[in-house]
Parts: structure tokens; sequence; C-alpha cells
């Protein structure tokens, strides 16, 4: 609003002035605007700290050595913990990891050191789409290849869903991270000699680690979180996982099959596993956003 | 490193076949692997049409227009996913779209020092990091309560409003429409405030010296310029919100009837695919794939759309 001008007499006529007037209709629009603005902000963060207030206040008190050790309690019975989910959890974000992070990476390096022409563009923009596929389809897709042929849900069938939904992010930010890397780096390794993949895996991605490296932990803890491609892939189950081709419990299909029980034991294990899953999202996308920051070039 | 050299010098060679064969062997390995990431979606879209088979083959493009799923007498139809799925969607863009831009338009001014705006904007990112089932969770403990009190107050004052016209029973269209609206605008915010950023200063500088104000120069010159990028951000959220499943189960009702009323439970393709998919067998099987395909398409053309617009924004100011 400082730029506030009197619009009366655009050209400077005589009586015209470069004066601001704080209570002309221009000016209290202005502000009426700038106020509405900010309330959209204000009403924008509001469910962010609403979310994280709640979850922390139910899911605190649970928070012990049982929850980590412990099986989920039958029905009616109290106590217990959610150590199956969590395990079940590590093995299907750790089969996702296996698939993903390896494909990803060299995607990306493709992307980024040895294509041409226009394939990267439809790469880029196939990646771009494969993001915005609904997380369910991962798992109907997960379901229709490997549930079916494979006769049974499986922590595997879990796994390659949550792989597909971790695939673009690694892509992205590996991609990105390989285009920073000054290309006198990469002349210096062919100017001594090396060859394309000795100047790739010995000098441009040691480079690029820190960046790659935020961006898989970024995509592990978003798959972490994922629920709709597990709940038909990797089932569920009250047990301790039995293998990897077994159905398996994992936490955020826990947190989902518990929101709706009526009784209370289960209800404090879904916060409790709500507020591991929200730590652990938000802590490594800080983390992250701080590792980003200290650029190494 | 001189004796190095020395020696480097003295046994200069070509590099042997074996190492040329390692050499093309990576780069085809990353090639293969680079295109693949394309081939997937393929993979994912042939997977599940060839699922849905049997059901495309039973019911046709009749399905898309039935209102009766019924898994014992294996009648499908799912229009009223497909109905649940849009509304829900609309719903959360008319709460997300004003919210989303004006909060865009605030962080890409300087009405804060931009420190603070930096972690405003990170604060906005961290909205779309909470995951989708705690959303849910959230939605049936804090959300629904609220909710139905407005609902109350709505079907009271405008029940002869068909909207209106049904008493909250908790779950329904109108708590599942919110939680979308709060899940989308974090992407609708921070592509439409990267859009307004990333316009060229003279654009500003320009319509300030012609005498303009702050939001004459925000309404006629920049909105206008960064119209398209803000558009493409409106489409991905659009994306995000018919696609997401945990928080919409949670808080819909999963109620396969149609209803004109916001507060009557509903169903979208990706809610009622989260709650059959377990149990289903034979013929359902294939009809939940064919809602699947059908969500699918639909969220791939609506982000094909949004991708290709922002990439022409993209294009244009860079």
């Amino acid at each position: 609003m400082s730029n506030s001008v009197s619009d009366e007499n655009p050209f400077g006529s005589k009586t015209g002035s470069l004066k601001k007037v704080k209570n002309s209709p221009q000016a209290l629009f202005g502000l009426a605007m700038t106020l509405l603005a900010g309330a959209a902000l204000t009403i924008s963060l509001l469910p962010l700290f609403a979310v994280l207030s709640y979850v922390t206040v139910q899911g605190f008190n649970r928070l012990n050595l049982d929850l980590f050790t412990k099986l989920p309690p039958a029905p009616g019975l109290s106590g217990g913990g959610i150590a199956n989910a969590i395990l079940g959890t590590l093995m299907t974000v750790g089969i996702a990891s296996l698939i993903a992070v390896p494909f990803g990476v060299l995607a990306a390096v493709y992307l980024s050191e040895f294509s041409s022409g226009q394939i990267p563009r439809w790469v880029r923009f196939a990646t771009n789409v494969l993001s915005g596929v609904p997380s369910i389809i991962a798992g109907v897709f997960a379901y229709g290849l490997f549930v079916v042929n494979m006769g049974g849900f499986s922590a595997i069938a879990g796994g390659a869903a949550l792989a597909v939904l971790m695939l673009p992010t690694i892509v992205r930010t590996t991609d990105e991270a390989l285009q920073i890397v000054p290309q006198d780096i990469r002349w210096a390794s062919v100017g001594v000699g090396a060859s394309n993949y000795q100047t790739v895996l010995q000098v441009v991605l040691p480079a690029a680690i820190p960046a790659i490296l935020t961006g898989v932990t970024l995509a592990i803890a978003r798959a972490a979180g994922e629920t709709a491609p597990l709940i038909f892939t990797a089932l569920n189950s009250p047990f301790w996982p039995a293998g990897f081709d077994q159905p398996t419990p994992t936490l955020s299909v826990l947190v989902y099959k518990f929101a709706t029980v009526p009784f209370q034991a289960q209800k404090e294990l879904a916060w409790a596993a709500s507020l591991i899953l929200v730590l652990m999202v938000l802590l490594t996308s800080i983390l992250s956003r701080w590792a980003t920051r200290q650029k190494v070039y | 490193m001189i004796s190095d050299n020395h020696s480097a010098q003295s046994e200069s060679r070509s590099r042997s076949g074996a190492e040329k064969s390692l050499d093309e062997g990576f780069i085809w390995l990353t090639r293969i692997l680079g295109i693949g990431v394309g081939v997937i979606l393929l993979v994912i879209a042939l997977t599940v049409a060839y699922r849905a088979l049997p059901a495309i083959q039973q019911y046709g493009l009749g399905f898309l227009f039935g209102s009766d799923w019924n898994p014992v007498k294996e009648e499908y139809g799912a229009l009223p996913m497909i109905y649940g799925t849009i509304v829900s969607s609309a719903i959360a863009l008319l709460i997300a779209v004003p919210l989303g831009v004006g909060t865009a338009i605030f962080l890409s001014e300087d009405f804060l020092p931009l420190p603070v705006r930096t972690a405003l904007v990170f604060l906005v990112e961290l909205l779309a990091a909470i995951p989708s089932v705690v959303y849910g969770l959230w939605g049936i403990a804090v959300l629904i309560p609220i909710i139905t009190n407005i609902g109350k107050f709505l079907n009271g004052n405008f029940g002869w409003l068909p909207i209106f016209s049904t008493a909250p029973v908790g779950p329904g269209m109108l708590p599942a429409g919110v939680i979308l609206g709060i899940m989308t605008l974090p992407i609708i915010t921070a592509i439409s405030r990267d859009s307004l950023a990333s316009l060229p200063p003279e654009l500003r500088q320009a319509s300030l010296g012609l005498g303009a104000t702050r939001w004459t120069t925000i309404f006629r010159v920049l909105v206008p310029a960064a119209f398209s990028g803000i558009v493409g951000g409106i489409m991905l959220g659009l994306g995000r919100a018919m696609g997401e499943t945990m928080a919409a189960t949670l808080l819909i009702g999963n109620s396969n009837q149609l209803s004109a009323s916001v507060l009557a439970p509903a169903n979208t393709i990706a809610s009622l695919m989260a709650n059959q998919f377990a149990e289903a067998s034979g013929l359902q099987v294939a009809a939940l794939m064919y809602t699947g395909l059908i969500l699918f398409i639909m969220t791939l053309i609506v982000n094909i759309l949004a991708e290709w617009i922002v990439s022409q924004v993209r294009a244009k100011y860079n």
C-alpha cells in the first residue's frame, strides 16, 4: 500500500500530487485484500498445528517400551504394543527401497548423464505423471501383478506397490542433484582417462550423494506413511510377520484398522502409531530441508 | 604423483574390449531403467485393464451409469462412486483454491520479511507430509464432530435445498470434502506461489511505475501472467483429491447410495476399493479393477493436462 497513489489525476494536473491518501477507496481495498490474504495463510496453517498437537496429545502417553516390544492386545484387553507392525513396516519399506533406490538412481543417471534428444523430456514427463498416480492405483497394480500371481497377500507385493510410489521422488531428486554437479568435474575425470561408468560411479555420484540421500530418505519416510497401497497387498496380521511371502502388518494399516474399532486400547495404539509416523515424516522433512541448505557447490 | 604420471605414460594403452563392453553395458543399463520409468506407467495401465477385462466384457460402458453395487447379485455400477469422487473433489477445490491462491499471493509478496516467508512456505509444505491415514484418524476425532454441528445448522435452516436435505449422521460427503481440501492445499499453494515468484520482476516494476497500487498490480498483472501456472497447480490438486484414499475412506461413510445431499454418507472410487478389495473374489475383483481403471484414466487425464500446462509456463519464463 505504500505504493498507493491517488488515481483521480493520473497525469499530474494542477491539483494532482503523489501524496498517499490513507482512506481512499483504493487504499482501503488494498488493506482489505491484504487482510484476506493473511487470513488465508492463517487458515491454511491451522490444520497443520491442529493435527500435530492433537496427535501428540493423544499418542504421547502410550510411547513406552511395551509399544515397541509387544503385540497388539486382543479385542477388549488393554496394554500391548505395535512391535509387529513396526517390523512389518521396516520389511515392506525395505523391499520397496531395494527396488526403487537402484532403479531410480540409475534412471536419473541416464537422464542427467547419457541422454540426448527427445527421450529425456518424455521420461521426465512420465516421472511427473507417475508421481500423480493415486497411491491406491499402485496397490491395485501390485494386486493384479503380484497378489494374483503369487497366490496371496505378501510383504513383497506391498513393497512393490510402495516402490512404484517412491520411484518418481528418487528419480526427480537424483536428477536434480546430478545436474548441480559442475561439468568441470566430469571433464576432469574423463581427462585422466576414466571411462563413462567410472566417471559416474566414482566421481559424479559421490559428489551428489548428500542430495541423493536426502531425496531417498524423504521418499522412504513418505512410503512408510502410505496406507492405501498396502491394505490389499501386504494386508494385515495381528501376529509377528511370518515371512516375506506372507500377510504382513504395517503401522499405517494398523492405524486404519484401529481407527474405527470401538476398543479404547486399540484406539490408543492407533494414536501412538500415528505419532510415530508423523514424527518420522516431520523429522526427515526438517532434516532434508536443513541438509539441502548446506550446498556443496 | 609425479612417478604415477611417469608410469602412466609408459603404460599408455587403449581400453581393452572388456572395459569397452562394460562401459557400453552400463550406459545401456541406465538407458533401460530410464525408459523403464515410462514403461511402468504403461505396465500399470495394462495390468489394471487386463484384470478388469471380465467386468468390461460383462458390463461394458453401462458400468459407468449403473447405480447398483451389489456383490451378492453380481450387479455392479460405478455411478455413485464416480459422482462421489467428483463431488468430494469439487468441495475440496472450493475450499483449497481460495485459501491456496490467497496464501500463495501473500507468500509471494513482501508483506513479511524473507526468512519468515521461507519458514511459512516450508510449514505449508509440511501439510503435504502428514500421512493420509493420520488425517483420517484426526478427521474422525476432531473434524466430524465440528462438521456434524455445522451440518445440523445447515439442515435445520436450509433443509429445503437439496444439498442440505438430509440430517448429518457423522461421516459424509462434506467432512470428506473438507479433509481433501486440507490435503490439496499445499499443492495448490506451492505451484501457485512458484509461478507467481518466477514472473520477471519487470512486470511488477512496470505496473507500479505506471502508478498502479500493489493489489491492482496483483489482480491485473501478476495473477493474469501466472494464471496458467495457477490453473496447473489447481489441476494437480484436483488429481490428488480424486485419488486420495485413506482420509476419504475414513470420513465419507462408504455408502453406495446416490444422494444429492452433501451431508449424507457417500463413496469415492478410491474408498470403494480400499473397503472391498481385500475381501473380494471373482467378478467383484474385476469390477473393482474396472473402477480402478476409471480412476486411473480420470487422474491421468487431469495430471497430464496439469503437467503440460505447468511445463508450458516454465518454458515461457525460463
